[in-house]
């Protein structure tokens, strides 16, 4: 393994039943799903509006983390740093506004050039054009002249600092940034989809575009500010999670669109449309990936994430927190 | 005035003509996989035999997936899955049964086997093909029952659910594959193991490279013949018209009395059963270690994209798209190769649609069956210097400016793809079929002779 994970200490040394053990099981899943909350929210919002999975949003993940690394790499030369010493406090909000600009420029631009001409066409148009746009970023970013095909460690942005711990488990300050951040970017998000009155447009286009139009909502400028929104919380998500390892893989590699899938079934878990659900299915899946990998079979946690998805789609196919939908003739 | 009985004599099928009818396909499979294997295949270089055997599998995946897709109106992604299932049980089988029955994994070839033919004096036919079959059989009966278990329950649900559910089902599929024991490389080795293990030890993720290599030109355009005529007949069929009807809305349709559950799910399975079929023949291709990222949801959207670019619910269309998927990566490898396909190839598919009438976005019913379009010729010239003099600059400016071209491919591909879904989003065909054309008019004809002419009337 090139990739050490920062957060996930390993405590899986036979004593599974300790309470610290299950402390800090519950501590990964915390981080681990507020991570996946954060990717699927994009999920779900584009979901919720224009009825179609976006299977380039992973890629904006992607893009996220590796912008925060190039941002981050290019700041800490400037600064004169040396390899291991860890940047002034300013750099890692710095690398991650930038990084969300920026990807909420371009998730504008692909909703433009790609998405929009495509409102009326057949869903399944639509999707094979995500899968393009998706293949485009994937493919462009394994260039040699822009992040290459290889993994690359990334700048330490924060001190390794544990700030408290109980027996085995323990709170370092990079578990609390993740954390806190993602929070702070769920609320903010809450806020304004439940309280103001753009959230109040979105929620509009999203239960009927055609009479949300005829209300007087411009639903086109509603469904482009969905995707800069979608797509900088994506990029959040990208910059906390190489936040949390020593090295990034390359663009192409399958764990980037592993974690695409497990943040599209968070959200289908939660309900898809539905922006608390999502929330709520992030954390739920991390939970369920980390405990299942802690206390069953570490090698299926995989596969207890989409039995998770068949499961809930049996039982309640609207999601846990979705509404079950009559359709109308 | 001829009676009513007499009137209803003509539609009575023959007992010869249905023998016949129940029979040509296969006569034709054999003889079309003959063919490619004893004429075709001597005649072309090594790669392009590859390429050609890729381009055959991919057809039979595209078209499997069309009956869900294309014909249901169903989204399926996860494709792939059955694809591994049907590789994985058919690889299984073959090898430890070859193990069993001749002592060896190793493929003991007759003539029509082998993607570069059989060894000089091999016989015409032997028991190690007879076990490559069946274990092909069995791949694609499990893959189909394992399309029972996904589609079911989540078929019964309108919407993207069997999107989502396939796709989960693929990601386990694949998930589980990784987890098997080794490969068992002795006879001493397979008798040390407990008995239930044996057929499970296909390698994880290192792969199951030891499948022996039957496959052959014969063996996959045989399944390609036998694939098409069955997703044809389907389309005609009482079924088939009750699965097209879901596509068209569910709602009327089972208002209509259609179950549509029922057909959704039988649509599926079909489906499941000749990826699966597919899929042992990739398992037993030579060259290729099945692995269980053939299980990924990349290799579903390869799938998807061939049916959406062919036309949903057109099976030439599928057929042919799976070609141009399979075949345009590999295209843009050199600027040399981008330059002849603009030069040879281009003009020919072009020309080909038009000939058929299908280079034109909407036309009238009436014009499309005569064959006739005053306006394609135009249009075709128009089209075809376009896309020449793109190539070529393309070709011409790689070459010039040292620019590797094969590095840009997939980038080149995914561009072709959105512009390709915003320009003409209903695919090369649409719904159509290659044989709504005129040319071929004769063909049908001859071979569904029944719902032509004025007999009856």
């Amino acid at each position: 393994m090139t990739t050490g994970r920062r957060f996930c200490s390993d405590s899986r040394n036979g004593h599974t039943l300790r309470v610290d053990t299950l402390l800090q099981t519950l501590k990964d899943g915390l981080t681990i799903g507020s991570l996946y909350a954060l990717i699927a929210l994009g999920y779900t919002m584009v979901y919720g509006i224009l009825k179609f999975i976006n299977f380039a949003h992973s890629d904006i993940v992607v893009l996220g983390a590796w912008l925060s690394l190039v941002i981050a790499t290019a700041i800490v030369k400037a600064l004169g740093l040396e390899a291991g010493q860890t940047a002034p406090w300013w750099v890692g909000p710095f690398v991650l506004l930038c990084a969300m600009l920026v990807c909420g420029l371009i998730g504008f631009t692909i909703e433009r050039l790609a998405y929009k001409p495509l409102r009326k066409a057949p869903k399944l148009n639509v999707l094979i054009t995500a899968i393009g746009v998706s293949l485009f970023l994937q493919n462009t970013g394994q260039l040699q002249f822009v992040f290459g095909t290889r993994p690359q460690p990334i700048p330490s942005l924060l001190s390794d600092q544990v700030l408290f711990a109980i027996g085995n488990m323990q709170v370092r300050l990079l578990d609390l940034v993740v954390i806190g951040t993602a929070f702070v970017l769920m609320i903010a998000l809450e806020w304004l989809v439940f309280h103001t009155k753009l959230g109040r447009a979105m929620r509009a286009v999203s239960f009927d575009v055609r009479t949300a139009g005829l209300m007087g909502i411009p639903v086109d400028r509603v469904i482009s500010i969905t995707f800069v929104i979608g797509s900088s919380l994506a990029a959040a998500g990208g910059f906390l999670w190489a936040l949390s390892f020593t090295s990034i893989k390359q663009p192409a590699d399958t764990s980037w669109v592993l974690l695409g899938l497990k943040a599209f079934v968070a959200a289908v878990v939660g309900g898809i449309g539905n922006v608390r659900g999502a929330m709520f299915g992030g954390l739920a899946i991390g939970m369920l990936e980390v405990f299942g990998q802690q206390y069953i079979n570490p090698a299926l946690k995989d596969v207890y994430v989409f039995a998770a998805l068949i499961v809930v789609l049996l039982v309640k196919p609207g999601g846990i927190l979705g509404k079950a939908t009559v359709e109308k003739v | 005035m001829a009676s009513l009985q007499d009137r209803a004599a003509h539609f009575k099928p023959s007992p010869a003509g249905g023998v016949w009818r129940a029979l040509w396909p296969l006569v034709l499979a054999i003889g079309f996989g003959v063919m490619m294997q004893l004429v075709v295949r001597p005649n072309i270089d090594a790669y392009s035999s590859t390429q050609v055997l890729n381009i055959g599998i991919a057809i039979i995946l595209a078209v499997s997936l069309t009956i869900v897709n294309g014909f249901t109106g169903q989204f399926s992604i996860g494709h792939a899955g059955f694809l591994a299932v049907g590789g994985y049980v058919a690889g299984s089988l073959a090898y430890y049964g070859s193990f069993a029955f001749f002592g060896s994994g190793a493929a003991k070839l007759g003539m029509l086997s082998g993607l570069y033919g059989a060894p000089a004096g091999a016989p015409i036919f032997t028991g190690g093909e007879v076990l490559f079959f069946l274990s092909l059989l069995a791949g694609g009966l499990i893959s189909a029952l394992l399309g029972v278990a996904v589609g079911l329950p989540s078929l019964r649900l309108r919407g993207d659910y069997l999107a989502i559910v396939t796709l989960g089902f693929g990601e386990i599929v694949r998930v589980l594959i990784q987890q098997t024991p080794q490969v068992l490389m002795t006879r001493e080795a397979i008798a040390e193991s407990p008995a239930w293990k044996v057929p499970l030890s296909v390698g994880g993720s290192l792969g199951f490279g030891n499948v022996p290599k039957y496959t052959s030109h014969f063996w996959v355009y045989a399944a390609v013949i036998i694939t098409l005529i069955f997703a044809y007949r389907l389309k005609q069929s009482s079924t088939g018209r009750a699965l097209l009807s879901i596509r068209e809305d569910e709602i009327a349709a089972e208002a209509m009395g259609i179950r549509t559950t029922y057909y959704k799910v039988w649509g599926f399975v079909i489906a499941a059963f000749f990826a699966g079929i597919a899929g042992g023949l990739y398992a037993h291709t030579l060259g290729i270690s099945l692995s269980p990222v053939d299980a990924g949801f990349q290799k579903s959207f390869d799938i998807i994209i061939m049916v959406v670019l062919g036309g949903l619910g057109s099976i030439s269309g599928a057929a042919i798209a799976a070609a141009i998927v399979t075949y345009l990566p590999e295209l843009l490898r050199t600027p040399d190769t981008l330059q002849q396909f603009a030069i040879v190839g281009v003009p020919m598919l072009i020309v080909g649609f038009s000939m058929l009438g299908m280079a034109r976005r909407k036309g009238d019913e009436a014009e499309l069956r005569s064959g006739r379009d005053r306006r394609a010729l135009p249009r075709v010239i128009i089209g075809m210097g376009t896309v020449i003099v793109g190539l070529s600059a393309l070709a011409f400016f790689a070459k010039r400016l040292n620019i590797n071209l094969s590095e840009y491919r997939l980038i080149i591909y995914a561009l072709a793809l959105i512009v390709m879904m915003i320009t003409r989003p209903q695919g090369l065909l649409g719904v159509r079929e290659l044989w709504d054309g005129a040319l071929y008019r004769p063909l049908r004809d001859f071979f569904a002779p029944r719902n032509r002419s004025g007999r009856g009337a």
